[in-house]
């Protein structure tokens, strides 16, 4: 075990903790603005990843499909937010067990439309190349991941802290009542917020399909990861939500490396204990 | 009220339907089929029935003289509900035999319904090694058309001894199947003389191999891996990115042609083993994977040809038995019996109801193929063992004395 | 309103047409309606956390599990449970869900509602990760086989006596929890799902209480499984997943949290469309989804809530008419 093994473990957990910080990210912010566990999240990630398929096998252009998929997903969560969920009014477990639905109804969609068989996605040669730093090769792509997920927490923490709209968030997110009272409009909020929450989960499934692939099952794969991250993070909190990514990308990682045998231990067991310390997570507010 | 009537309503409904559903025609055979058409194992389960289903366009809906009734049902990969299935298949429509199953648990699962209800089972692609080893006793209504997991790695085992590899690390997927085709890998490359000096087992559906690469040894001459399903298409991508430039030889599921289509031309030159390659290059072959393409718009992968020439053997089983179902102890009988030349080669069953069958060691090459007009990645055959048996070299008793691969058998004794 | 003594001889009539009809209808329907109702045991306890105490919990498949892997490793290694032990391995069973849920409820209950949903669902991957990796003792990914069904006097192979069985199981689960849920402690269960806060003021142990009950529904989870691995003489990891666990929440809904007789229910629902419809029609998936979403959308007291919310329409269309015919008669 040199520091070779440490560099390069914990690069590549940061690195899968950064994929995991978009998938997070949305549940997170999903559930401080409105309280919706939101287990359609999944389906977005799978979504976004077939989307791009699509659009790479019509036009050829990775770069396009990035945009393409996380908007079509958008719409789709949007309008999902619109038409079935906001009719619930405030009712979490209602709420939750809706979205399991169409969680079945998107796995079966997308089997009907892509099919099941494992595809991959290709990502631009530069992109699939190495940097070689002492000996130590880096994954271009890997970079990339880390890169991204950096810019769009930073996008993500500036449009909360520093415009009209961040502020109303957070007002709703402390307390959605007294946001009302104050004139916010929450139901805009919260159909921004679940599409943009879609929207993250989407861009994730586009990168994360040249990195773990696309094909059926995956979004019930994501699922309860997305969830560690948030758990570990607390519910609500993007800062939360960046650091649970980061934890569970590298207990997830040193765990598989370091205790192969108990390695799923090494995910959930850190998740119970902390939560059974502060069951709002580490940055959760009740 | 509502819930006497539902329960009512519900009682003499499905007593209904099972009225309508149980035709008892006596010259007709029928078969049950079991795969998944929903869930995440529905593009294996439609590849396999595919294959079945195009034997019998072939040939009019008939198996030797019979007219068949085919019923497909859906196990949606879960083992219990091929357990149902096949008892619905049994108990309400009356078939002679059930067939299919793709996971290994589902194999494990079906092989007692079996001998439950005394009906034939017919593995056409599970593979678990033990059922055709030292619990056949326990199933004599079972029988395979495919493979057992270390059939193939016992040849490649071998082939990589003779290559002049000295050293080797595995990576396998950490479950039954892994640890047998590894298992078998392992038994013939070590009594050739080489060495397995590390065993990695990430868990099956890893896709991140970030955490286990890097504890790959080094100065080694390759790396033997089993992948499966999405593991297939990543693991050699991430390898070859973190820099390694040596060898990957691989089992059949690692660059099988379900992953094969999927895959960048950084597996180019990987070696693989199995039963079958849709680039074997005979006529019998290549007429099948035209028809097959032709058809579903896809190269077979060993799911379909496994089906295909099962139904193929079910043909030539019945105009053998005159026409007639002639019960499962008489039918096995007679398949046993059967040598067939199958687009896989010659095939035939050996006493425990297993393949005897060619292993094919495959490279990935890019290359125009059949008179396609692309180039394309294909498995190209660069040798081939014939008529390799579940015992391989090794004779039935001596190898039904050790156990079961697993894994921790055979032990890793050069591991550091 | 129909009172609740009319109500129970209902839910006893349906049950025994049931257990009259059943048994007359075909072996596939037979094994059908057996694996419903050792699954329904396991909604019950669900509805019995969800309905009467206000907890909704995602990972019930980890008692589930435990009780369906003691009952394969017993008798798959050890041959036992297969004559007179089987009543032993039953009791074994309920002790070892409700041990595994006084462990998991130490650290589940203190957290409340979506925490709750969250912590049990970490519990319950726990659970499957323990099924699906610790291979000397479970068998990993190719699971267990039960080679065969206990007899002791009574042969549990055949299909009709096992159903019977299981439908003792099953009925006997429901009168048990509807006489809990009636009693003082169920009612103050139903205390703490409207109003923690004023029960705690009023000096109940809220805690206590609510980890009684979660401990009880281990117990049957545990049951459920013990039947369940017998009913299919095969348990894998795929028992305990997590989709076992929102099943079960999903059928409580479906039939109606709350109400027993609705979780039974749901089960036979999502049981038919399940593995009956997708026998007839490839598009059950649609189907089983589209009932969700619509029952959840459209009937918030699930299918038990039809005949109230019948009742309200008729009462407030009687009620509309009035008023129109009192708007018309002075012109």
């Amino acid at each position: 075990m040199n520091t070779q093994f440490w560099v390069i473990q914990a690069f590549n957990g940061i690195s899968y903790g950064a994929l995991l910080f978009l998938v997070g990210s949305g549940v997170s912010l999903i559930f401080g603005v409105m309280r919706i566990v939101n287990l359609s999240h999944g389906a977005y990630f799978l979504w976004g990843g077939y989307i791009a398929l699509s659009v790479i096998n019509a036009t050829g252009s990775w770069a396009l499909s990035l945009p393409v998929a996380a908007l079509a997903v958008a719409v789709i969560g949007m309008a999902m937010e619109r038409v079935f969920l906001r009719p619930l009014g405030f009712d979490p477990l209602r709420q939750l067990l809706l979205t399991v639905g169409f969680a079945f109804l998107f796995q079966q969609g997308a089997l009907d439309i892509w099919g099941g068989n494992n595809m991959d996605i290709t990502p631009p040669a530069t992109l699939t190349q190495s940097v070689v730093i002492g000996g130590i090769y880096f994954p271009a792509y890997r970079m990339f991941m880390i890169v991204l997920a950096l810019v769009i927490g930073v996008a993500l923490w500036l449009a909360m802290e520093k415009t009209r709209m961040g502020a109303a968030v957070r007002a709703t997110v402390d307390d959605a009542q007294m946001a009302r009272g104050v004139g916010i409009d929450t139901n805009r909020i919260s159909m921004f917020i679940f599409a943009l929450g879609a929207f993250l989960a989407a861009l994730g499934g586009v990168i994360g399909g040249a990195f773990l692939g696309i094909y059926p099952g995956l979004d019930f794969e994501m699922l309860p990861l997305a969830f560690a991250v948030v758990i570990i993070g607390g519910l609500g909190s993007l800062g939360g939500a960046a650091i649970g990514a980061l934890a569970v990308g590298l207990a997830d990682n040193f765990g598989k490396a370091l205790f192969p045998e108990i390695s799923y231990f090494t995910l959930y067991a850190p998740m119970v204990l902390i939560l059974a310390v502060k069951p709002t997570g580490l940055f959760g507010r009740q | 009220m509502t819930n006497k009537l539902q329960k009512i309503l519900l009682g003499s409904c499905l007593a209904l339907g099972l009225a309508a559903a149980a035709p008892a025609g006596a010259e007709e055979l029928r078969i049950g089929y079991i795969a998944s058409s929903t869930g995440i194992y529905a593009q294996v389960g439609k590849d396999m029935v595919d294959g079945f289903q195009m034997y019998l366009d072939e040939h009019g809906g008939k198996l030797g003289g019979a007219d068949v009734k085919f019923i497909v049902e859906d196990d949606q990969g879960k083992p219990d509900t091929s357990v149902t299935k096949a008892k619905k298949l049994i108990l309400q429509d009356k078939v002679h035999m059930i067939i299919g199953g793709f996971l290994a648990p589902t194999g494990y699962a079906l092989a007692p319904v079996s001998t439950a209800e005394k009906t034939l089972y017919i593995s056409s692609v599970s593979s678990a090694d033990d059922l055709t080893q030292r619990q056949l006793v326990k199933y004599p209504y079972f029988m395979r058309t495919s493979y057992t997991s270390s059939l193939p790695t016992h040849p490649l085992g071998q082939w990589a001894c003779e290559q002049g590899y000295k050293k080797i690390v595995t990576i396998g997927a950490d479950y039954a199947f892994g640890y047998e085709s590894v298992g078998g890998f392992q038994k013939a490359f070590e009594d050739c003389g080489g060495k397995v000096i590390q065993k990695i087992w990430p868990p099956l559906g890893t896709k991140d191999f970030g955490p286990y690469i890097p504890t790959i040894k080094g100065d080694i001459d390759a790396v033997f891996s089993l992948m499966v399903g999405p593991m297939s298409l990543q693991f050699p991508k991430q390898l070859r990115a973190s820099g390694y430039k040596k060898p990957i030889i691989g089992g059949g599921t690692s660059y099988d042609e379900f992953a094969l289509p999927f895959m960048g031309d950084e597996v180019i030159g990987d070696v693989s083993a199995l039963h079958y390659s849709a680039a074997i290059d005979t006529p019998a072959n290549q007429t099948f994977v035209k028809a097959y393409r032709a058809k579903y718009g896809k190269v077979p992968s060993y799911y379909s040809e496994n089906n295909y020439t099962t139904a193929m053997w079910l043909d030539a089983a019945i105009k053998k038995a005159g026409g007639k179902y002639p019960g499962p102890e008489a039918f096995i009988k007679i398949m046993q019996s059967i040598k067939l030349d199958a687009p896989r080669g010659p095939v035939e069953l050996d006493d425990m109801r297993n393949p005897i069958e060619n292993v094919y060691i495959k490279k990935v090459e890019k290359k125009k193929m059949f008179g396609y007009d692309k180039d394309e990645l294909w498995n190209t055959v660069i040798k081939t063992y014939p008529k390799v048996s579940q015992f391989w070299t090794y004779g039935k008793e001596k190898f039904l004395a050790q156990p079961v691969y697993d894994r921790d058998f055979p032990p890793c004794k050069f591991c550091e | 309103m129909v009172s609740q003594q009319i109500k129970i001889a209902m839910v006893a009539a349906a049950l025994v047409a049931f257990a009259y009809i059943v048994p007359h209808s075909g072996s596939f329907v037979v094994l059908l309606a057996t694996r419903a109702m050792a699954f329904a045991i396991l909604a019950m306890s669900v509805d019995l956390l969800l309905g009467y105490t206000g907890l909704a919990s995602m990972g019930q498949a980890a008692y589930f599990g435990v009780g369906a892997y003691l009952t394969a490793i017993l008798a798959a290694k050890f041959h036992f449970g297969l004559g007179w032990d089987f009543w032993l391995v039953v009791l074994l069973g309920i002790l070892i869900g409700a041990a595994l849920a006084a462990l998991f409820g130490l650290f589940a209950i203190r957290a409340g509602g979506d925490y709750f949903l969250m912590i049990t669902l970490a519990l319950g991957q726990c659970a499957w990760g323990l099924a699906y990796r610790w291979n000397s003792l479970t068998g990993g990914d190719n699971g267990i086989n039960l080679n065969a069904r206990p007899s002791f006097g009574l042969d549990l192979g055949n299909q009709v006596t096992f159903f019977y069985l299981v439908f003792a199981f099953f009925a006997v689960s429901m009168v048990l929890m509807y006489v809990l849920v009636r009693s003082p402690f169920g009612r103050s269960l139903t205390g703490i799902r409207e109003r923690e806060l004023r029960m705690q003021i009023l000096g109940y142990n809220t805690w206590l209480h609510k980890y009684i009950a979660f401990i009880i529904a281990g117990g049957f989870g545990g049951l459920a499984g013990v039947l369940w691995a017998h009913t299919n003489g095969h348990v894998s990891p795929e028992t305990v997943v997590l989709t076992t666990s929102v099943d079960a929440l999903l059928m409580v809904v479906l039939g109606g949290a709350g109400t027993l007789v609705g979780a039974t229910i749901g089960t036979a629902i999502v049981f038919g469309l399940r593995e009956y419809l997708s026998t007839l029609v490839p598009w059950w998936q649609y189907m089983l989804g589209g009932v969700y979403v619509l029952t959840i959308l459209y009937l918030p007291m699930g299918l038990m809530g039809i005949p109230s919310r019948l009742r309200q329409r008729i009462a407030s269309q009687g009620k509309s008419e009035g008023s129109k015919r009192l708007a018309t008669k002075p012109s």
